[in-house]
């Protein structure tokens, strides 16, 4: 009546549970570190030790393939009153607005419309996403042709409407709308995209309950999908704002060759490129560039904050 | 038990995935240990970077004698870019400071050298393998320009420019204006001759313009006042920028302005792909032609333009643009090698078979003297006798001294020009913003 079968197996157990224990404590605790390792040990050597070595050789008075002076900080001083940089921020600003306003607007009502019942929905949906297949470059080359001044398609388009050709490089505004149709043409599929997927999450029972409430289809999609899209919103809002202040690929093909000046005057140098122009053309001053950097760094958590503040107000004050 | 079966697989998998890294990583270290060991059985291959639009440097045919000729000691020549200032100049100085990625053997057109003498750190010593000697083979300026801020060899030249003009021979027809070079020659012996001429051949209405734009007409006149006044560019001698009061500049500039408020330019950026497309389907009639452009134009153009363009001498006298230089970076592997391929490519042989492909008229006295080069013709534009064009248009040739910072201001100042011909800066404030340009880029 004694209890035989408990005995032979914990004799045996103490000396396979300690390694055992810590194997599965390791398996517990452990691993998941070392699972995730690999992405954060890239982004330590390519993303925070560039961080901050940027921000030491702007520190500097640094000539590329040159002398290095210790300067403080006055490389950020000379930023802060350099008209060359706020004339980047301006023109960075000036194309973010046309280039990130319509296109959420526009990704909004597309997504509205490619959530309702639609023939050949599958084909649309793709159809909508298939400029993001494109590579950023060949989509840049592409509109910069048909953008020219004397054989483009727009400029003979205005043509047979009357209106002289434009330079579109030539003016700010111009090369503004020129660059922001590129940013939206391609961005926009993309972003239907994942609002129709946030929509599709949104329970058809609030629909339903507001119908039979007698809500209109416009009230319900100001009243319901909006503030059930708004993390969504937000999602795609800052995603949108970081792109567009570091826009680059497509200022610099508008441009034709790899000068960096955004234009005879400065009509269109983002400060993204104001950087490489800074670093790599001119006088190649690598610290001030550096500067710059940082300052875009900080100006890109302007705008993120001031975008978080607008999107919070959708659909009312939470 | 699944517990333990679980754990023996996933320990597995580390270390077959530790594994295969290592063995990844090991890989690559072996081949190298192999060479150079092996030294003398493999050949040595010497990498040649150059820039250029066209032909370029014109190296293909040199290159391939020489490979056919040396096995041991290969040259792998590749022209990286069409443009000098914004791609090839600031990767150079990237991979000069990285210590890794230059080639063996590279290119450095005149408006660096002032940047690249100053860096001596950078450059093998060419005199510790014997090209010293190469001295009285250069005209004096052409020799200088290669010695660094240590005092020591590090580049020999390449080609020279000389000034020339081109023209379009169909256009001319067109237009009503003689196409034989003699005669064209004598259509403008002087800047305001030309200037006449052009107003002539817009009011024919060809549909052409007279030229292509700005970049080019005002380096042109900037290489021809440059020596009326000291020989100096926009930096004095000892540095100082003398944008603003060298009267060279100053004229340049006007003229420019002169011709672009006539309407005689195309309103193209030079080495563009639309200055590219203009030059291939006809869009302006003349351009300034130093040696290296006859390359240039043959490339940009194609073979269906043969016989359509043709070199007539310049207004205003001689000049020179360009000229280029081969230096080795201090970087190389096999300095030895790479410097008895420098010796070649700027050889009597290297020179007379660049100017044969490319058009580059040799700095080299020796090539120049090479009947070869003074008789021949270029059979692209007409059977110009262009070794006796440029041998004429280089002789009392006085080169130019261009500032460490020659090739920043010459952009910045040129983007104004190209800004002013097409409307984006007023033709009153041009010059402001020409001036205010030139300081900000000298830094």
């Amino acid at each position: 009546m004694t209890l035989q079968l408990a005995t032979p197996p914990r004799h045996a157990s103490p000396k396979r549970a300690r390694p055992g224990r810590r194997m599965s404590r390791f398996d517990l605790r452990g691993m998941p570190y070392l699972l995730v390792s690999p992405y954060f040990l890239l982004f330590a050597v390519f993303g925070i030790f560039p961080l901050l070595y940027t921000f030491w050789l702007s520190l500097y008075d640094a000539e590329l393939a040159g002398d290095r002076e210790f300067a403080g900080l006055s490389n950020y001083a000379k930023l802060i009153v350099d008209a060359d940089f706020w004339n980047a921020v301006f023109n960075t600003v000036g194309i973010f607005v046309p280039a990130t306003v319509p296109q959420i607007i526009l990704a909004l009502l597309l997504a509205n419309a490619l959530n309702k019942r639609l023939r050949g929905r599958l084909f649309w949906r793709l159809g909508v996403l298939l400029p993001m297949v494109t590579s950023v470059v060949a989509v840049a080359v592409v509109f910069s042709q048909l953008y020219s001044r004397d054989y483009g398609l727009f400029n003979w388009i205005l043509g047979l409407v009357g209106i002289e050709p434009i330079a579109w490089q030539n003016e700010k505004w111009s090369s503004w709308i020129a660059i922001a149709t590129m940013v939206d043409w391609r961005w926009t599929g993309y972003n239907a995209i994942i609002l129709l997927a946030a929509m599709q999450t949104i329970p058809k029972d609030l629909y339903e309950a507001a119908a039979i409430d007698g809500a209109s289809p416009r009230r319900q999609f100001w009243q319901i999908t909006l503030p059930m899209l708004r993390p969504t919103i937000v999602f795609v809002v800052f995603i949108s704002t970081i792109g567009g202040l570091t826009l680059f690929t497509e200022p610099v093909m508008f441009e034709g060759e790899q000068i960096m000046t955004g234009g005879t005057t400065g009509q269109y140098q983002t400060v993204a490129m104001f950087i490489v122009e800074q670093a790599f053309r001119g006088s190649f001053q690598i610290g001030y560039a550096s500067a710059a950097a940082w300052l875009l760094f900080v100006l890109i958590l302007f705008g993120t904050m001031i975008n978080y503040w607008f999107t919070r107000r959708i659909g009312g004050a939470r | 038990m699944t517990n333990h079966k679980r754990r023996l697989a996933v320990s597995g998998l580390l270390v077959a995935a530790l594994a295969a890294v290592t063995a990844a990583c090991g890989n690559a270290e072996t081949p190298a240990a192999d060479s150079a060991s092996d030294a003398p059985a493999e050949p040595v291959t010497i990498n040649v970077h150059t820039f250029g639009g066209g032909e370029n440097f014109g190296y293909d045919a040199a290159v391939e004698k020489w490979n056919a000729e040396n096995p041991n000691i290969q040259i792998k020549y590749s022209n990286l870019t069409d443009r000098f200032e914004d791609v090839f100049l600031p990767q150079l100085l990237q991979r000069l400071q990285a210590g890794s990625g230059a080639g063996d053997i590279v290119g450095i057109d005149e408006g660096a050298m002032g940047l690249m003498a100053a860096r001596p750190q950078f450059f093998l010593d060419l005199g510790e393998y014997g090209l010293q000697d190469r001295k009285a083979d250069f005209p004096a300026a052409k020799w200088e320009a290669g010695i660094n801020a240590d005092g020591k060899l590090f580049a020999l030249g390449t080609d020279i420019g000389g000034m020339t003009m081109c023209y379009r021979k169909d256009l001319f027809e067109k237009a009503g204006l003689p196409t034989d070079r003699e005669e064209v020659a004598a259509l403008w012996p002087t800047w305001d001759a030309y200037l006449e001429a052009g107003k002539k051949f817009s009011a024919a209405d060809t549909g052409a313009k007279w030229m292509d734009g700005p970049n080019t007409i005002y380096n042109v006149i900037l290489s021809q006042e440059a020596p009326k006044n000291g020989n100096v560019s926009y930096f004095s001698k000892d540095n100082q920028l003398v944008l603003e009061s060298n009267p060279a500049v100053k004229t340049a500039f006007d003229w420019v302005q002169k011709f672009s408020q006539e309407g005689l330019t195309a309103k193209l950026q030079a080495f563009s792909p639309p200055w590219n497309k203009a030059i291939k389907g006809g869009d302006f009639a003349t351009m300034g032609c130093p040696s290296w452009m006859l390359g240039v134009i043959s490339g940009a153009a194609g073979d269906e333009n043969k016989g359509n363009w043709d070199v007539a001498a310049v207004p205003g006298g001689s000049g020179n643009w360009g000229g280029s230089w081969l230096a080795v970076p201090k970087q190389t592997k096999h300095p030895k090698e790479a410097a008895e391929v420098l010796n070649y490519l700027t050889g009597k042989e290297g020179h007379v078979a660049a100017f044969k492909e490319a058009g580059a008229f040799p700095s080299s006295l020796p090539a120049q003297q090479d009947p070869e080069v003074a008789d021949l013709k270029n059979e692209y534009f007409n059977d110009v006798p262009t070794g006796k064009i440029f041998s004429d248009s280089v002789k009392d040739l006085q080169p130019v001294f261009l500032g460490e910072k020659h090739a920043q201001v010459k952009t910045a100042v040129e983007k104004v020009l190209e800004g002013m011909d097409q409307g984006a800066v007023g033709y009153d404030e041009a010059w402001t913003k020409f001036v205010e340009a030139g300081v900000k880029a000298a830094g």
